[in-house]
């Protein structure tokens, strides 16, 4: 199961980031664990200065804008960077 | 969740990345930089963690409006370290080119000096920012 950090304080748009994350899995059928990280010194240490930011698997893919459900398609079904240089 | 929660989704439409370098030019960039971030023109942001390939300083520098690299000499570390990035700066602004001559090692600086750089910087920014359209439209529009 993939992990995605939603990161941002809980603001609107931060909850739309999240959404979009839940209908993104429903529509390529996976389970995904959504990680709401809402405390400023936790969201700091991904380095994301301006929320909501997206992490998947603990590397961040976007800031500061809520991703669309396709962008987050794209990074759901990609593998993982560390996999990548296997 | 709570939507009074304190925000921070409103990408700042100016970041400034001062090179901060050993010099006196350097720690002009850097003073300028934070003169203007203080009187809130801008937002000084981590050039360090651009380098570092940080992704998440990466990605929240993307969001912005106007990238602004302040170098102190020509050997334009901030400009480069931007564009290494894929960020490269709207303006780009270097001290030495101001008639202010670099003492490597030497960090003092006096304050006219700095308030040549400073409103340099404020003259440039405000010809730009009322310009400037977020980095994504930008792209969408040179299509």
């Amino acid at each position: 199961m993939k992990k995605v950090q939603v990161l941002g304080p809980g603001c609107p748009k931060c909850q739309q980031a999240a959404a979009n994350v839940s209908e993104a899995a429903k529509a390529l059928g996976l389970e995904v664990e959504v990680e709401k990280v809402s405390k400023p010194m936790d969201i700091a240490k991904y380095g994301v200065m301006f929320t909501p930011g997206l992490a998947v698997e603990g590397e961040v893919v976007c800031a500061g804008r809520i991703p669309s459900v396709e962008e987050i398609k794209g990074w759901l079904e990609a593998k993982p960077a560390k996999e990548q240089q296997k | 969740m709570s939507s009074s929660a304190k925000c921070s989704c409103e990408p700042s439409e100016v970041l400034l990345f001062p090179c901060s370098g050993g010099s006196n030019c350097g720690q002009i960039a850097h003073h300028a930089a934070v003169e203007l971030h203080n009187a809130g023109r801008g937002k000084l942001f981590c050039l360090a963690g651009i380098g570092g390939h940080v992704k998440g300083l990466i990605e929240s520098a993307k969001a912005a409006k106007v990238l602004v690299a302040i170098d102190g000499c020509p050997a334009l570390c901030a400009k480069k370290t931007l564009e290494h990035a894929d960020l490269p700066p709207q303006i780009h602004l270097v001290v030495t080119e101001l008639g202010i001559e670099k003492k490597s090692g030497h960090l003092d600086f006096s304050e006219e000096e700095l308030a040549v750089c400073r409103d340099r910087l404020a003259q440039e920014l405000q010809a730009r920012v009322a310009l400037a359209s977020p980095r994504e439209e930008r792209a969408a529009s040179a299509l």
